[in-house]
């Protein structure tokens, strides 16, 4: 395998070092960059550019020259509504639905889980023993796949699973939790939590590891309390990792499509059909493939996300100057 | 045991020279304690469970460990036939095997007289079992279903890409970290812009480029675009650095055409780089699911997460096969985990995710 | 053979000229030193006869070949690097192996020739280590094994020995002199230690700002340097500056701001009268004397005593600082009001203006 490698780069080598003739070194960086500019070209530039195009075309064909323009129409589908805060009275109702649905979802997925990754960091970052085995605990499950996490706990909540029989045996009756719009929803919630917690705790710790322990020497000499210490020292001194956290957790959070679809399938209805849903069921799995509008939908989309982007640098920056 | 217990409440030296634990202590392991229960949990469950026969599965309410019912072979019957014991009447506390069963009475066979049916109701037998572990879930998914075909689509996607996405990036890290040359500058905020628009928003036209390169419905639909991510070029070029320049020039002194230097010189040295990008590589594509979803439509083109997810729908009540493909889905990152946890962890927190 | 030519050699970075027109000639099997303080351009000057940089205008010839746009790796050249630049992945040997294999020398001869190297440098016992497992001064050998066994024309050396201790800089810079002697190339070394360079060179050249001062050998620069800035870098403990006065062109007859008149040899200076001159004289060219007979009056204000020799470090009544060199003991305390006489036919005259000394060009 080695001598493989070693044989295809002494290949390579042949056609570089001509080129490094002919081009001189300082040109030659542009051949080390060619290909990767050329994938980011063709896979991220180009299709944000034709992203715009397919917004503003309409029909059910791929090929943009068969598609009919129809300027804002997309836009105007999505948003015509009689009451924003009424999904039914809107021309899409799917659409505002899923917004909303989005809308909850980030707000209580981002909540709890930064809120749970600080307390568990803040418990990790204690005197403890074991703290490497425990950080794994709660790590492990960033690394699982959203499907095999949507099964685990989807094998738990089925009828006759173990959620329902620890009911049972404390005496309740048991529930259709994923036939049940508001428990589906809760539950789509929390196993997002459950997997992706671990990584942020990972980066609060960090931060919080990072907090000299002669400040907290200093306070103690001082006699504050420990939640005076919390409160005056360890959150001032946190907050940039804060920030980082919530706002890099927030643009993963709009983006939420795997667990979630694998766990219900954005049911029951469409209780738990997110923006990311949306524009797949819209554009790829329904008839007709309605592009025109899975586009529009996702320009929306990327704005809020070029918006929590600019947060995010923004965060980091102030962060490093910090 | 109670040397056990003196241990794992010792704390670490407090400051008072107390041995006893304070009231956070104790909240601090419970919460840890329960946090093992809340995250391993499910999935030793999914384990124990991936473990148990349809007919243990269908039990309610399901027990922890596996079981089986027990079974013998007698004369004059071709099958194995199960075995019960006996819980009421005057052949209370006896083995028997059951022939058949006729609504709520089942057709029993002592074992010393298999010819013999005695009639007993199904309320006054209990099954003979014992802990078996169900590997038939496991090797049914090799005989039934085309598992190697998913094993392989999976692996194959995930190390191709990789390796593209690993020498594709590293070239570029190399020429935005050690070269000096015009334009520079314009190429790194092209790769920042990059970050702010994930594949997530641009899966229509993605899609129409890939389906152009003729991509659709095969692997290299899913690996090509997978290789254009920022993620890599920030993190290998943040590394090289580091990596002094007097190095370059001492090879060059020593004759090294700059690919040399690049394969020879650049890429060992961001070994450390290199390993924590590839790991984030494996993962990300092992774990990948919307894009493959949208791109590969062939139940022979599918990878493990699609043919679970597929699977999920098609299987709903023969949990035992999915079960078992959950758990070797979840295996290779378990593995590479268990090994590299370390590695995982700093990787991940150094890049600040994706 | 490897002769160095540099023809009127200028680098720019931008609109900022760091060399500004570099002439010089290094005939084979010299030790050559470029010398000067940081940011005089002497390691850019160094880079580009390299070839690692370009040159903006001129013409570096090796060997009467011009080299201007040959590639560093083909120039014929090595370097050893001031932090070593060795590869912390490889071991010493595949160090060493690394420039030859890429030159496609067979297998054996490569061994052979890392034999003798190693031997010669008494490295054999390392060869198997990586870098990072060798001391500061095992890692200085091996870099300088690595420049010697590719056999170039001329070797580089960029402040090679800045990173070691004072000790083992002492001791390098003699073995590097040694290996001079045995290999017999030409040799072009960088370093902003004057010790070095007179230790070392057969030649020396004086950058600052981009301008080489003056070249030549270690001896001439410290009898005959050609200004002031010279005269100030070379010599240790630095030589001493009094402002002076013309007195007498012909009698050769200086004032000096501080004291007395000195009569100097008048033949050996180009003076005009009244010419505002300052007078450069060495700490070895100053001894105590009677206060009556004393040329200047200093007070001490440091006394260094090193038991074989004494420094003192003195002040004049207008602020100049004078380091006397004295053989021996001495008795002179902090404080002390000494009288101080000057060896006249070591004493330099320099322009007060433009710097540049007086003294005649030897014929």
């Amino acid at each position: 395998m080695a001598r493989m490698i070693s044989y295809c780069m002494r290949i390579i080598e042949i056609p570089m070092l001509y080129l490094q003739k002919r081009l001189g070194i300082s040109r030659l960086a542009w051949v080390f960059l060619l290909p990767n500019l050329l994938l980011f070209g063709l896979f991220a530039f180009l299709p944000v550019v034709l992203n715009f195009v397919y917004a503003m075309t309409g029909s059910d064909q791929i090929l943009l020259q068969d598609r009919t323009f129809v300027g804002m129409g997309n836009y105007q589908t999505l948003t015509s509504c009689e009451d924003f805060l009424n999904p039914n009275s809107c021309k899409d109702d799917l659409f505002w639905r899923a917004v909303y649905n989005t809308f909850w979802f980030v707000l209580l997925q981002v909540g709890f889980m930064v809120g749970f990754a600080l307390l568990t960091a803040l418990m990790l970052n204690s005197k403890i023993r074991a703290r490497g085995f425990f950080r794994s605990v709660f790590f492990f499950p960033v690394l699982l796949s959203p499907v095999v996490v949507a099964l685990i706990w989807k094998w738990i909540l089925q009828r006759e699973g173990l959620a329902n029989a620890a009911l049972e045996g404390m005496g309740f009756d048991t529930i259709n939790w994923l036939l049940d719009r508001h428990w589906a929803f809760f539950w789509s919630v929390f196993i997002s939590v459950w997997a992706h917690m671990g990584f942020y705790t990972l980066i609060l710790l960090a931060g919080l590891q990072a907090i000299p322990r002669d400040v907290y020497e200093a306070a103690s000499m001082d006699a504050a309390s420990p939640f005076r210490t919390f409160r005056r020292i360890t959150l001032p001194l946190l907050m940039p990792t804060m920030i980082v956290v919530l706002v890099l957790s927030l643009i993963k959070s709009v983006q939420t499509f795997d667990e979630v679809y694998a766990f219900t399938g954005g049911g029951p209805g469409s209780a738990t059909t997110l923006l990311i849903q949306y524009v797949y069921e819209t554009g790829f799995a329904g008839t007709p493939r309605l592009f025109g509008l899975a586009s529009a939908a996702s320009i929306l989309l990327a704005v809020v996300l070029v918006i929590l982007t600019c947060l995010q640098l923004w965060a980091s920056r102030r962060n490093v100057n910090g | 045991m109670g040397k056990a217990i003196a241990f794992l409440t010792r704390t670490r030296g407090r400051g008072d020279g107390s041995q006893r634990l304070h009231w956070t202590d104790w909240f601090t392991y419970g919460y840890l304690f329960l946090g093992i229960v809340l995250m391993f949990g499910p999935v030793v469950w999914l384990v124990m469970s991936s473990f148990k026969t349809d007919a243990e599965l269908n039990n309610f309410p399901p027990r922890f460990l596996p079981y089986a019912q027990e079974s013998v072979v007698l004369d004059g019957h071709k099958k194995p036939l199960p075995l019960f014991t006996v819980t009421e009447g005057e052949l209370a506390g006896t083995q028997v095997a059951q022939v058949r069963r006729v609504g709520i009475v089942s057709q029993m066979v002592k074992l010393d007289a298999p010819d013999e049916i005695i009639k007993i109701k199904v309320k006054e037998r209990e099954p003979v079992e014992k802990l078996a572990l169900a590997w038939e879930n496991y090797t049914d998914l090799f005989k039934r279903f085309n598992f190697l075909q998913f094993l392989w689509n999976s692996t194959f996607i995930t190390i191709i890409s990789t390796l593209i996405m690993l020498l594709v990036n590293s070239m570029a890290a190399f020429a935005l970290s050690k070269y000096e040359f015009r334009g520079r500058t314009t190429v790194l905020a092209l790769i920042i812009g990059t970050l702010m628009i994930p594949q997530t928003v641009v899966l229509v036209p993605l899609f129409l480029v890939v389906r152009e390169m003729g991509m659709i419905n095969s692997l290299w639909g899913v690996i090509i675009p997978g290789a254009a991510t920022p993620t890599g070029v920030f993190l290998l070029r943040q590394y090289m650095l580091t990596i002094p320049d007097e190095i370059l020039d001492a090879a060059r002194m020593d004759k090294a055409s700059e690919w040399k230097i690049y394969w020879r010189i650049i890429l060992p040295l961001s070994a450390p780089a290199i390993a924590v990008l590839a790991i984030l590589a494996i993962m990300w594509r092992w774990n990948d699911f919307l894009w493959p979803l949208i791109v590969l439509s062939r139940t022979e083109n599918f990878t493990l997460q699609l043919a679970l997810n597929s699977f999920q729908g098609e299987m709903q009540t023969q949990w035992s096969s999915l079960l078992a493909m959950t758990v070797l889905t979840l295996l290779p990152i378990a593995v590479v985990f268990a090994f590299l946890q370390k590695y995982i962890a700093t990787g991940i927190a150094s890049t600040g995710g994706k | 053979m490897a002769n160095l030519h540099l023809q009127d050699i200028k680098k720019a970075f931008g609109s900022i000229e760091v060399i500004k027109g570099v002439n010089l000639t290094v005939n084979h099997g010299e030790f050559c030193v470029f010398v000067g303080p940081s940011g005089c351009g002497k390691s850019t000057l160094l880079r580009m006869i390299s070839g690692l940089d370009t040159v903006s205008s001129g013409r570096i010839m090796i060997d009467d070949d011009l080299v201007n746009d040959v590639a560093a790796a083909d120039r014929g050249l090595s370097m050893v690097f001031q932090s070593y630049a060795l590869y912390p992945h490889m071991s010493v040997r595949q160090n060493l192996s690394f420039g030859l294999e890429n030159l496609n020398t067979p297998r054996k001869l490569i061994q052979q020739k890392i034999g003798e190297v190693a031997a010669m440098l008494q490295i054999e016992e390392l060869l198997d280590r990586k870098p990072k497992d060798l001391s500061g001064g095992q890692r200085q050998r091996v870099a300088i094994g690595r420049a010697v066994v590719r056999e170039p024309r001329i070797f580089l050396f960029d402040e090679p020995l800045s990173n070691l201790d004072a000790e083992l800089r002492v001791d390098m810079r003699a073995e590097i002199a040694q290996l001079h002697k045995r290999l017999g190339n030409t040799m072009i070394y960088v370093t902003h230690d004057q010790v070095e360079a007179m230790t070392m060179a057969d030649k020396i050249a004086v950058l600052r700002a981009g301008v080489v001062e003056q070249f030549g050998a270690p001896l001439d620069l410290y009898h005959y340097p050609v200004n002031r800035f010279v005269a100030g870098f070379i010599g240790s403990p630095k030589m001493n500056f009094l402002n002076g006065q013309v007195v007498s062109a012909v009698r050769g007859e200086v004032s000096l701001a501080a004291g007395r008149g000195m009569a100097l040899q008048a033949d050996s200076f180009d003076l005009a009268d009244n010419a505002e001159v300052v007078a450069g004289i060495r700490p070895n060219a100053v001894s105590i004397a009677e206060l009556n007979e004393a040329d200047v009056t200093v007070e001490v204000h440091g006394v260094e005593r090193l038991g074989g020799e004494s420094y003192l470090y003195t002040r004049t009544s207008d602020g100049s600082s004078v380091t006397v060199n004295i053989q021996g003991e001495t008795s002179q305390e902090i404080g002390q009001t000494v009288g101080l006489s000057v060896d006249v036919d070591k004493v330099h005259l320099f322009d007060r203006e433009t710097g540049i000394s007086l003294r005649r060009q030897q014929a």
